[in-house]
């Protein structure tokens, strides 16, 4: 600690290490809340099943984005389709 | 959805990171040559080929936006755009991670093989992260590179792992094994050089190893507490505090493109009062 007691005071590193690995860990040990990698594949052909019914879409048109945080993560799903379409 | 607005061919070129021996700093260099390419503003793509041990996006701070894996893409239940994860700090940098429940048994040449012709076709560098050891994992990393940093620490069994790498880099390639290509471009990065135990004589010499080896040097990576920090932030070391390891790196990444960088073996400043009071200065 003492050398860097000269420098402008920065959180210590190791604790930074710690919180990373205690949301990751969470998530990889509950797997609970929708949030399980595995189930990702599946939910997303549902996804493309369900917009298929209303326009067609290749498999590559759908998107999803996770980021995983300390009480709260978030699954951004995007859709692309062609614009001629429209949307109700 | 961005469009590529590059109207040139990426360069294509495939990089294998490997070792041997475990624990010798192959991610951490993976880590840090992928953020310095990107950074001099080529398209750049770091795989983890470590299955099961995912840790490279640990390294790189993305271990909270992993959705899908190189095995999702290998075997169909994504694509590779979809498990692709951009880096926010660098835009021409990005991730394939591995998957973290399977094992290695997923890896397929032929699936391995597509997802990296796809690959080529975006990115100029590919930098494949590879496991420990020399079997399957490791073989299915190297199998289709065009070049290898075979990363070694100055210690007996790093240095004749590295040999045994070498052995199988001439060996059982792609490139080994077509008439008319040329080998795989093999060069030595030296990591955790430690200058003072190398000067005490406890540790072997930069010219040792090379002798050894008989291999051209890439580059001489100094033992530096900026690298446990960079990895307890999630950071590559390029992009925290200039660093005696981040400035080595740079050297590295400088003479992997071609650039005439003369080699200088860097340390740590070593903690008396002065350097102390001057540390930034260093
Ligand atoms: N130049 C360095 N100075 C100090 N520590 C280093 C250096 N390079 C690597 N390390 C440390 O060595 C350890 C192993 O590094 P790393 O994970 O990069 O090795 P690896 O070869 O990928 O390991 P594995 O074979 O398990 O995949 C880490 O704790 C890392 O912080
Ligand atoms: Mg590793």
């Amino acid at each position: 600690m003492f050398g860097f007691s000269l420098r402008p005071r920065k959180a210590a590193s190791a604790n930074t290490a710690k919180e990373r690995l205690q949301i990751l860990l969470a998530h990889e040990r509950s797997g609970s809340g929708g949030a399980r990698p595995d189930c990702l594949p599946q939910l997303q052909r549902e996804i493309l099943d369900v917009i298929r019914r209303h326009m067609q879409i290749g498999d590559e048109a759908i998107d999803i984005r996770m980021e995983r945080g300390d009480e709260l993560s978030s699954l951004e799903i995007n859709i692309e389709f062609p614009g001629k379409l429209g949307v109700n | 959805m961005s469009k590529d607005l590059t109207l040139e061919e990426p360069l294509g070129k495939v990089i294998v990171v490997t070792s041997g021996k475990g624990g010798v700093g192959k991610t951490t260099t993976s880590a840090a040559v992928g953020a310095e390419l990107a950074r001099r503003g080529h398209k750049t793509v770091v795989i983890d080929f470590d299955v099961g041990l995912r840790n490279l996006d640990m390294i790189m701070g993305c271990e909270r936006r992993v959705v899908f894996d190189f095995i999702n893409v290998i075997q169909g239940d994504a694509k590779l755009k979809q498990a692709l994860i951009r880096d926010r700090r660098l835009e021409n940098l990005a991730v394939l991670p591995t998957s973290q429940t399977r094992d290695k048994d997923a890896l397929t040449k032929a699936g391995v093989e597509k997802v990296l012709d796809e690959l080529r076709k975006e990115f100029d560098y590919i930098i494949c992260d590879s496991p420990a050891g020399i079997e399957r994992g490791a073989q299915m990393a190297m199998h289709f590179a065009d070049e290898a940093i075979v990363v070694t620490n100055p210690e007996v069994s790093s240095v004749r792992d590295s040999d045994r790498v070498l052995g199988l880099l001439n060996s059982i390639t792609d490139r080994a094994g077509k008439t008319g290509a040329e080998p795989v471009k093999a060069q030595v990065l030296i990591t955790r050089h430690d200058k003072s135990r190398v000067d005490s004589g406890e540790m072997m010499t930069v010219e040792d190893v090379l002798e050894v080896l008989a291999v051209p040097l890439l580059g001489i990576i100094p033992e530096s507490k900026a690298v446990l920090r960079a990895s307890n932030l999630g950071v590559p070391v390029v992009l925290d505090d200039p660093s005696a390891a981040a400035a080595a790196y740079e050297d590295a990444v400088g003479r992997l493109i071609g650039e005439q960088i003369e080699m200088r073996i860097a340390a740590d400043p070593r903690r008396g009062l002065l350097q102390r009071l001057f540390r930034r200065a260093v």
